[in-house]
């Protein structure tokens, strides 16, 4: 059974960010096992979760809580609050068996979509076919998402298709952009400045403030590529 | 209510008191950089505190005003004219329709925050009416200011103002805007520390050209975590002392991203956020080491001030 504590006295190891945020480590390593139970500790705080609490936020392999500034007489003994609500909750924390369902995302690899598709074939020593194949064999995990509105970073990249970044990012990406750095892949919901090595381009609205669920994957989910033809 | 942009000026930003709740989406905070003085400023016209307000960094816009509206400048000092016209900030100002609004180069500090009475009407978007310029949504399209623009202001009729109308009462906003040299903010320990220990407080920094909305980027003595190992990315917040291998720490601000993998070597109290706001590059600043007690306190005094200018404020206008 995997333990939540982290810390030397067996409770969950916890850092203030200032005045407003906690930050709960279960470890330091990009690790599919430990962001599972970080998913699964976010759900279970979710669940308890105060009023006073203004964002969970999932990261590889800790979370933070952040809660409502707090307005005099009472500032910040929210925090402390906060803490104690965090150790009162189970220290066993399992991550869920059940699987959510598997987000699918058509992508066009290569060519204007991918133009990096066969510079990741070349290092990896494979066809650019068998790229693609691999890439879109495993079902990932949306381990947070950071760095941009809705960019899911995730979990379960073939270990074989790993490649540095770009050592001078381009100054612009495509939105739908799908892009492998170092040991993760990602999509870029938005064109912009990035480093990612691109190897093909979904048409799939990634985030969407508009919608009434902005953005298309939630931190935990599973997803999938799935190859399509065409220009 | 229309008012035409004319002439955008550096980076001019609808904002509000800011977009919680979305971090999890990867959706940072946004709103005023300096939540003091553009607090201050809608309090001024009477607007709610946290109403959508222009902010304007280091250069301003030319604005038209269609139909007269009463207006108040808050944040750093600058050149503001009506129609050839100086007018003052810190107080209230009735400009008659027609009138162009020119606001120039600011003389000390980065941002200046325009309220107007009835507050700027953009789509609320997750909550907020504040612009995200990375996410590209909320305020004007996403967007900084462009020429052309119309932006409209939900006033509930005719303000009936002749001619150029300056309160001949105004805020003090001191201490909590100050344009000290060097500015001095307040700063909680974070999980990193610096070696030696006084690498940190003892130097002045020199805030960098390329400091922006995502953080004010500092120059100085080169410093080193104690421990400089590689980390993964975990979740940051405003006010986050960041340190990146040139050892040139970064004060993360409203528009940073949610996550970050560099050491975190303190947090800036909230209550010192609005001078963060207004370093300009070159700007001259040091921190000073704080405990939860102090922030706690600071936090306190400055909701009080704000409490107390809300209530003269408000006398003043019901007497007007």
């Amino acid at each position: 059974m995997a333990r939540l504590a982290a810390g030397t006295d067996g409770s969950p190891d916890i850092e203030r960010l200032g005045e407003d945020g906690l930050l709960v480590r279960l470890g330091t390593a990009i690790d599919p096992r430990i962001n599972a139970r970080v998913h699964a500790f976010a759900r279970q705080l979710a669940a308890s979760r105060p009023d006073w609490v203004r964002d969970i936020v999932p990261a590889y392999a800790s979370l933070a809580v952040f809660v409502e500034p707090g307005k005099p007489p009472h500032a910040c003994d929210l925090l402390d609050a906060a803490i104690d609500w965090i150790r009162a909750q189970p220290a066993d924390v399992m991550a869920d068996t059940a699987i959510s369902g598997v987000v699918e995302i058509p992508v066009r690899y290569g060519g204007e979509h991918g133009p990096d598709l066969a510079a990741v074939a070349a290092h990896a020593g494979l066809h650019p076919a068998d790229v693609i194949s691999r890439h879109a064999a495993v079902d990932y995990t949306v381990a947070m998402l950071g760095f941009a509105p809705g960019f899911p970073y995730l979990l379960g990249l073939d270990t074989s298709l790993a490649m540095q970044r770009l050592q001078t990012p381009r100054l612009r990406v495509p939105a739908g952009s799908v892009g492998i750095g170092g040991a993760q892949t990602g999509i870029y919901p938005r064109s912009g400045p990035g480093g990612w090595r691109i190897i093909g381009r979904t048409e799939t609205v990634l985030f969407d403030p508009r919608r009434s669920q902005p953005s298309l994957l939630s931190p935990g989910d599973r997803v999938r590529f799935v190859p399509v033809a065409g220009p | 209510m229309t008012i035409r942009v004319l002439a955008p000026g550096a980076l001019s930003t609808v904002q509000n008191g800011g977009r919680e709740g979305y971090r999890h989406l990867g959706v940072g905070s946004t709103g005023a950089l300096d939540a003091y003085s553009h607090t201050v400023a809608n309090l001024l016209v009477g607007n709610r505190r946290d109403a959508a307000a222009l902010e304007i960094t280091l250069a301003g816009p030319r604005l038209r005003f269609e139909r007269a509206a009463r207006i108040a400048l808050c944040g750093a000092d600058i050149d503001a004219h009506c129609d050839g016209r100086a007018i003052p900030a810190w107080r209230p100002v009735s400009i008659p329709a027609g009138a162009t609004l020119a606001l120039g180069a600011c003389r000390r500090g980065a941002r200046v925050y325009l309220a107007i009475a009835g507050g700027i009407a953009v789509p609320t978007v997750l909550g907020s009416s504040s612009t995200d310029l990375r996410g590209g949504f909320g305020g004007v399209e996403g967007r900084a200011l462009v020429a052309g623009d119309a932006l409209h202001v939900a006033t509930d009729g005719e303000i009936p103002v002749e001619a150029l109308q300056v309160a001949r009462w105004w805020i003090d906003p001191s201490p909590d805007i100050a344009f000290d040299t060097p500015t001095i903010v307040r700063v909680l320990p974070g999980r990193d520390t610096v070696a030696p220990a006084g690498a940190l407080f003892d130097p002045e920094w020199r805030v960098a050209v390329a400091s922006d909305r995502q953080g004010v980027r500092l120059e100085g003595e080169m410093l080193r975590p104690v421990d400089p190992d590689e980390r993964i990315s975990e979740p940051v917040s405003p006010g986050t002392l960041q340190l990146p291998p040139d050892g040139q720490p970064i004060v993360l601000l409203a528009d940073a991203q949610t996550h970050g993998g560099y050491p975190r070597i303190g947090h800036v109290i909230r209550a010192d956020w609005p001078r963060l706001g207004q370093l300009r590059p070159g700007d001259r600043l040091r921190f000073e080491p704080c405990d939860r007690a102090q922030a706690l306190d600071a936090w306190r005094d400055r909701c009080h001030r704000l409490a107390r200018i809300e209530l003269a404020i408000s006398a003043r206008l019901q007497s007007a």
